[in-house]
């Protein structure tokens, strides 16, 4: 199967760890997995913001560096949720742009979509002995409705131990520009989330989406809680042989 | 804090910053959100067709907005055909001269009021006073408001920010008949109101209300309560006017079924509500007058995208799971529609001009909590997205913006901009000049990498 791996902007500059380990991940599931040079961004930012000029022209770009692949997989819920959910509201329907989108937008999954629905498989091989919370991302949760997966994925990590995580459905504040344009409100929610994952004991906080995790770890950091965060796809890439 | 919302300074980010600061406030609408969301999430659970009945009252509410025009005539007709007077109002002074005009040919200086937001939208009160007239709020909450001299900050529970402490306070201070020995029991705050209210009841003449439907095919109004005090004031005065926003309209009798389970569920969290009153025209000879109010309405109607919003019954239910109205409250949206379905439904009645209208669209993580719950599936995100494509934008964002958008455009540039930070990693400073220690006053930035990940896959991976 010839996967492309769709990184995100937020990712690819900050949190490269989080795309190594995808790539280590589904090639030792058997995958072919490629890096389209030419991505950028989905334009989520700046759609979200106000600037849906700016956002279809990014969403252009997608449609065309991604047309071709049986599977575009995205360590991000929220990245993943801007082209299937928000791209087919950008474009008039019936236009040559709707048409590229529906071609991509439905091949494009979130990492542990891709493992359950298509590779079919829940038991990665991973093994991270560590108290574990997971935070469901909004746009995993309500956008994509991914449900339990990222966490049924967890469960079958050797070693995990999985709390839950007191009202974990909450938003955390992040939301993008959000977290500038309303910063009193953003931190308040981010301090709260907080928290909640110090009280579950947990050394590791996880999520599907770095940017969420960027928000609640600098919260978490600020206050010196000594949790660190992880994203999904880095805890599933860790095994006995490659700690 | 007497006044009205329009013309209110400030923005919402200002406003919420100062109430997120207020543990008393936080304490008082966390607590009274989580029970009223707890108590939706079960009644609404209870029912095997809750997603049909949604996409009914979707259906039905789309079917009447395509048609308003039609359904508008049907309904003065059949107003008309029982009686009653309508008249139609294109702005709040209209509709507030129309009003004040009904009341002074009655010789009268006194009202009551059955818990309207038409009513409040239009500071219809205000305009009353101004004429020497004297507008008695009745619903509970309401009264607590207006004694209080203070805002409304919720749609369904408008003095959801005052605790029993408070609102004895209150009562001891403004009712003069209250004994002082009077407790913050809810069982004896509501008797004290009760006895101030009884007396205006029998007393008064004239009456104001809303509706929370009105049937096009019947000219039958409605009104939805749970305390009785509503019922009070359109029974028993000789003259009932009612201030109605166009967009309350269902087509037929019939179309009721959907909305009495949709909207008691939704919004008290109750199976169904204590209170339905039906009236259809001029009763057993009391007077009746419907004004029809669009003050902004038909504006929203011509926006493809933003039209959804006049689905809404009014119900709460996003204002409930709202995480952002949970920690900045009510007052800080600036409009009798605060949260989640103020955010997009006053921006889009008021237009953006003021500061505080323009931040309303980005009053929201756009989590999607809101589009969940809402019993007419309003996509209330989708809204707020569309709302920021037409909002103004400060100069120095859009610059930023467009920097971003145009390194972005490029994947060689934007390697070049990821080459440049991490060469600099280390300079970076714990805290952000400008609008970026928005960022670092609350939280930690992360760790620039040495490489970015596109860098390491050319180095590595590249066959």
């Amino acid at each position: 199967m010839r996967v492309a791996l769709f990184i995100t902007c937020v990712n690819d500059t900050l949190f490269p760890g989080t795309g190594k380990a995808v790539v280590s991940l589904l090639r030792r599931l058997g995958c072919d997995v490629d890096f389209p040079a030419a991505q950028t961004c989905c334009g989520q930012m700046h759609v979200n913001t106000g600037y849906p000029k700016e956002g279809v022209r990014l969403a252009r770009h997608f449609t065309e560096v991604f047309a071709g692949y049986d599977a575009v997989v995205a360590p991000s819920g929220s990245c993943a949720a801007m082209v299937r959910e928000q791209y087919p509201k950008l474009v008039r329907p019936g236009s040559k742009g709707a048409a590229a989108i529906a071609e991509v937008a439905p091949r494009v999954y979130e990492l542990s979509e891709f493992l359950l629905d298509v590779l079919k498989v829940d038991d990665v091989g991973a093994y991270f002995p560590h108290r574990v919370t997971y935070h469901p991302t909004c746009h995993s949760l309500r956008g994509l409705h991914l449900g339990d997966k990222p966490t049924r994925l967890l469960s079958k990590v050797r070693g995990l131990e999985l709390v839950p995580l007191p009202r974990a459905e909450e938003c955390c504040g992040f939301g993008g520009t959000f977290a500038v344009k309303n910063p009193a409100v953003s931190a308040a929610m981010g301090s709260d989330k907080a928290r909640h994952v110090t009280g579950t004991g947990a050394e590791v906080l996880c999520a599907a989406d770095n940017s969420c995790l960027m928000h609640i770890g600098g919260t978490l950091g600020r206050q010196r809680s000594g949790v660190r965060i992880m994203h999904l796809a880095e805890i599933l890439a860790t095994t006995e042989a490659t700690p | 804090m007497s006044g009205t919302f329009l013309g209110m300074p400030g923005n919402f980010p200002e406003n919420a910053a100062k109430a997120v600061q207020d543990s008393q406030l936080r304490y008082n609408l966390r607590k009274a959100t989580h029970t009223i969301r707890g108590k939706r999430a079960n009644v609404v659970g209870e029912l095997p067709d809750w997603t049909e009945l949604r996409a009914a009252g979707k259906a039905i509410k789309d079917e009447t907005l395509r048609h308003l025009d039609r359904y508008l005539i049907q309904l003065e007709e059949a107003v008309t055909r029982a009686g009653g007077h309508v008249h139609w109002a294109r702005d709040a002074a209209e509709a507030n001269r129309i009003v004040a005009d009904l009341v002074k040919a009655t010789g009268e200086s006194e009202v009551v009021k059955v818990k309207s937001m038409a009513t409040q939208e239009i500071e219809l009160n205000e305009a009353l006073a101004e004429q020497g007239i004297t507008a008695y709020e009745t619903d509970l909450a309401e009264l607590i408001v207006q004694l209080g001299d203070d805002f409304p900050s919720h749609i369904l529970v408008p003095a959801i920010h005052r605790n029993r402490a408070e609102i004895r306070e209150i009562f001891l201070d403004k009712m003069p008949e209250t004994p002082p020995g009077l407790t913050d029991e809810p069982a004896a705050l509501a008797e004290a109101a009760r006895l101030h209210l009884r007396e205006r009841f029998l007393r008064s003449k004239v009456a104001i209300s809303g509706a929370n439907f009105m049937v096009a095919e019947t000219g039958t109004l409605v009104v939805l309560e749970s305390e009785g005090n509503g019922r009070m004031c359109l029974t028993l005065p000789e003259t009932l006017i009612s201030v109605v926003g166009i967009e309350k309209l269902v087509p037929a009798w019939r179309d009721l079924e959907v909305f009495l389970q949709l909207l008691p569920r939704s919004s008290t969290g109750e199976r169904m509500n204590p209170y339905t009153s039906m009236w259809t025209g001029a009763v057993e000879g009391q007077d009746f007058h419907l004004v029809l109010l669009d003050n902004g309405r038909t504006g929203v109607l011509a926006d493809e995208v933003g039209r959804q919003a006049l689905r809404c019954i009014r119900c709460s239910a996003c204002l409930n799971v709202c995480p952002v109205y949970e920690r900045a409250g009510g007052h800080a949206y600036g409009s009798v529609y605060p949260g989640p379905i103020g955010a997009i439904l006053t921006p889009q009645l008021r237009g953006m001009s003021s500061d505080l209208d323009a931040s309303l669209p980005y009053a929201s993580s756009l989590c999607g909590a809101c589009y969940e719950v809402c019993p007419v599936a309003i996509d209330i995100p989708e809204v707020l997205v569309h709302l920021r494509g037409k909002a103004p934008h400060n100069p120095a964002e859009r610059a930023g913006m467009r920097v971003a958008g145009w390194i972005l455009d490029d994947s060689v540039r934007l390697g070049k901009a990821q080459r440049l930070a991490t060469r600099f990693r280390k300079l970076v400073p714990k805290r952000l000049p400008g609008p970026l220690s928005a960022w670092t006053d609350t939280r930690d930035l992360p760790d620039i990498p040495e490489e970015s990940f596109r860098d390491w896959w050319e180095r590595h991976e590249r066959p």
